[in-house]
C-alpha cells in the first residue's frame, strides 16, 4: 500500500464542503425536512467511528475485529456520566475518549503480541467479552442499554435541538480530520505507515514497532469513543448493540467501501452505506439482500474503495 | 451436586461436538485456502433450516436431516464455484467484506422464505423421552446427539488421519505451493472441502434445531464459538479443532452452571449474583486470550 500524502487541492475542497455542510440545517429545516438534520448527523458520527478504525486499519495496518468495543464503551460512558449527574459534554466526551482510549491500551498490549488472523481472533474475542461484561452488569441497564436522561451541554450551550448537536459532531469530525491528516503527515503518521508496509526493516531501523502500533491502536479507540458519546446523545440510549461484532463489521465494511488507508476513506465509507441502507430501505423490505450483494460486488470489481476512485491522493 | 455436574458434563461434551462439525469445515478452510469465511454461521443457519423445512414436508426427522444436509451441501458447491474461489487469493479485508455481505444476504433471504419467526423443529418421537444411564435420566435424543458426534469425529480422523484425501488435506494445510507442485489438484481439493464443509454445518445445525431454536441469527453466534475453538485449536488443524470444540464446550456449559453456585460461597450473595453471569459468558474468551498469550499459535499449530 503506497503512503498516503495530503493532496494540495483537498483544501479549498474541503473548506466549501464545510461551509455547504453547515448551512444544512436551516436549509432541511426550511424545506420541512427536519428528520434528515439527525439522520446527517448519524452520517457525521459513523465517519468519525469509521476514520478511527481507519486510522487503526488503513494507517497502521491492523485488522482489529473489535472496534465497536470502544465504540461502544464511549457510549456508556457518555450515559454514566449523565446518570451521575454530570451533563457538560467539555467533562464527559474527553473522559469517554479517556476510557475508551484506556481500554484501547489494554486490549492493544495484549493483542499486539499476536500476527495476522491470530489478532483479527483475538480482537474479537476482546471485543465479545467487553459485550458481555456491559451486557451483565445491572447498573448498566443490562440487554436494554442505559437510556440518557437528556442531552448534554457543551459548555453553556445545550444540544437539546437537533441543529446544535448536528453542528457539534461537525466540529469533532472536522476537528478529527484535520488531527488525523495532520498526523499522516507527521513523523508518527510515516511511521507508522512505514510499519504496516514493512515492519521486519523499521524493527531494523530501531524504531519501537510495538510501542508505535500501541499508541496508534490506542488513539483508535479513544477517536472510536468520542464517536459514540456522541451517538449516545443522538439516539439517548447507549445501546448493547453498539458493542456487538456486527457493528464492528459494520465500521469494516465503511472504510473498505470508502477506502482503506485514504484520509477520508472512513468518511465517505459512512457517508455512501448509511445514504445506500436509507435508499434500499425506500425501495424494499428486504434492502439487506441489495447490500449484501453489493458488498460482494465491491470486493470483486472495485477492491480498493470509493476513494481510489479518486486516484490522486494516491502518491 | 454430582448429578448436576454429571449432566453438565455431558451437555458440555454434546455442545462442544457440535461445535466440532462446525469448526471441523471451517478450521480446513481457514487453514487449507487462508480465507476468513464469515458466512460459515450462515451456511449452519441455512442448513438447520433446510433440515427443519425437509422435517415438515417429509414428516420424518431423519429423512429431512439427510435432505438437509444434501441441500446445504449443493448450496456449498454452488458458493464455492461462483464466490469463494474469485476470494482465496485475495487478501483476508476482502474476504471478511465478502462473506460479511453473504450474512446479509443469507439472514435476509431466510427472513423471505420463512418470516421471522422461529421454525419448529421436533426431535424424533422415539427419542423424546430420557433414559436412564448410571442411576440418573437424561434426555435421549441429547445421548443420540452424542453418539452421532463421536461417530462423526471419528470417521473425520480417519478420513484426514488416513486416507490418501486426508493426507492431500494436511499436507494443503501446511504448505499449499509445494503440494499442488507436487501434483496434487488443490483446486479440486478445495472445493470438496468446502461443500463437506457445509454439509457438517447442516448436520450440526440439524442436529442442534430440536435443542435450540430455528431461527434467524442463530449463526452469528455460533460462529463466533467456532472462531474461538479453532483459534484455541491452531488453524488448519483437525485434532486442534476436536480437542478446542470439547474444551470450549465443556468449559462454557459447566461455566454457567456452576460458576454462579461456586462464586457464591466465596463471595457475598450481591457481588456473586452480579459477576457470577457476567464471568460464564466471558469464561471462554479469557481462555482464549490466554492460550494466546501463551501459544501464540495455537495448541497444536499446523504449520510447525
Amino acid at each position: 500500500m503506497a503512503f498516503y500524502r495530503p493532496a494540495h487541492y483537498q483544501k479549498p475542497l474541503v473548506i466549501t464542503l464545510l461551509l455547504t455542510l453547515a448551512m444544512l440545517p436551516p436549509v432541511l429545516d426550511a424545506w420541512g425536512q427536519a428528520f434528515y438534520i439527525g439522520f446527517a448527523t448519524r452520517i457525521l458520527i459513523f465517519a468519525l467511528a469509521a476514520s478511527s478504525l481507519n486510522l487503526v486499519l488503513g494507517f497502521g495496518g491492523m485488522f482489529s475485529l473489535g472496534h465497536a468495543a470502544f465504540f461502544g464503551a464511549g457510549a456508556y460512558v457518555a450515559a454514566m456520566c449523565m446518570d451521575n449527574g454530570i451533563s457538560d459534554a467539555l467533562f464527559a466526551f474527553p473522559l469517554a475518549m479517556s476510557v475508551a482510549g484506556l481500554l484501547a491500551l489494554v486490549v492493544g498490549a495484549i493483542s499486539l503480541r499476536t500476527r495476522g488472523v491470530y489478532f483479527i481472533m483475538i480482537t474479537l474475542a476482546f471485543a465479545q467479552m467487553t459485550y458481555y461484561l456491559f451486557v451483565s452488569a445491572r447498573v448498566l441497564g443490562g440487554d436494554d442499554g442505559l437510556p440518557l436522561t437528556g442531552r448534554m451541554t457543551l459548555g453553556g450551550l445545550s444540544l437539546t435541538s437537533d441543529g446544535a448537536l448536528f453542528y457539534s459532531a461537525l466540529g469533532c469530525l472536522a476537528l478529527v480530520m484535520t488531527f488525523l491528516g495532520r498526523l499522516s503527515g507527521a513523523r508518527f503518521g510515516r511511521t507508522i505507515q512505514a510499519v504496516r508496509d514493512n515492519e521486519a526493516r523499521m524493527e531494523a531501523l530501531g524504531y519501537p514497532v510495538f510501542r508505535y502500533r500501541l499508541v496508534c491502536f490506542a488513539l483508535g479507540g479513544a477517536l472510536a469513543g468520542l464517536a459514540g458519546a456522541l451517538l449516545a446523545n443522538l439516539t439517548g440510549l447507549a445501546n448493547p448493540n453498539l458493542l456487538q461484532w456486527t457493528q464492528s463489521g459494520t465500521l469494516l465494511v465503511m472504510v473498505i467501501i470508502g477506502g482503506v488507508g485514504y484520509l477520508y476513506g472512513g468518511v465517505i465509507g459512512a457517508l455512501v452505506l448509511l445514504c445506500l441502507e436509507e435508499v434500499l430501505a425506500g425501495f424494499t423490505l428486504h434492502w439487506h439482500i441489495g447490500l449484501g450483494l453489493l458488498l460482494i460486488a465491491i470486493v470483486l470489481f472495485a477492491p480498493r474503495g470509493v476513494a481510489a476512485l479518486f486516484g490522486k491522493s494516491n502518491g | 451436586m454430582t448429578q448436576l455436574v454429571l449432566e453438565q458434563a455431558l451437555n458440555g461434551l454434546q455442545f462442544g461436538l457440535m461445535l466440532f462439525l462446525l469448526a471441523a469445515g471451517l478450521t480446513l478452510v481457514f487453514g487449507i485456502m487462508d480465507c476468513i469465511n464469515l458466512a460459515h454461521g450462515s451456511l449452519y443457519m441455512v442448513g438447520a433450516y433446510f433440515v427443519a423445512a425437509a422435517a415438515q414436508a417429509a414428516d420424518s426427522f431423519w429423512i429431512g436431516l439427510g435432505a438437509g444436509v444434501a441441500g446445504a451441501a449443493g448450496l456449498g458447491l454452488v458458493l464455492e464455484l461462483s464466490l469463494f474461489r474469485q476470494l482465496y487469493r485475495r487478501d483476508h479485508l476482502s474476504q471478511a467484506l465478502a462473506t460479511f455481505g453473504l450474512i446479509l444476504i443469507a439472514n435476509e433471504a431466510v427472513r423471505m422464505i420463512w418470516g421471522p419467526q422461529p421454525l419448529l423443529l421436533n426431535a424424533p418421537e422415539a427419542l423424546s423421552g430420557p433414559v436412564e444411564i448410571g442411576g440418573f435420566f437424561y434426555p435421549a435424543y441429547r445421548l443420540v446427539i452424542i453418539v452421532f458426534g463421536l461417530g462423526v469425529a471419528g470417521l473425520l480422523y480417519l478420513l484426514v488421519a488416513r486416507s490418501r484425501v486426508g493426507m492431500w488435506v494436511r499436507a494443503g494445510a501446511a504448505n499449499r505451493e509445494m503440494t499442488e507442485a507436487l501434483g496434487v489438484n488443490v483446486q479440486g481439493l478445495f472445493t470438496a472441502v468446502f461443500v463437506f464443509g457445509a454439509a457438517l454445518c447442516a448436520l450440526a445445525g440439524g442436529l442442534l434445531g430440536p435443542l435450540l431454536a430455528v431461527q434467524i441469527g442463530m449463526g452469528e453466534s455460533v460462529l463466533i464459538l467456532a472462531f474461538v475453538v479453532i483459534i484455541i485449536g491452531g488453524i488448519g488443524s483437525i485434532r486442534g479443532a476436536l480437542v478446542g470444540s470439547l474444551i470450549v464446550g465443556t468449559v462454557d456449559t459447566l461455566g454457567r452452571a456452576l460458576l454462579p453456585t461456586l462464586l457464591r460461597a466465596a463471595l457475598p450473595a450481591d457481588a456473586a449474583a452480579t459477576l457470577g453471569p457476567a464471568l460464564a459468558s466471558i469464561l471462554i474468551y479469557l481462555l482464549m486470550a490466554a492460550i494466546l498469550f501463551f501459544r501464540p499459535q495455537g495448541l497444536f499449530p499446523a504449520r510447525a
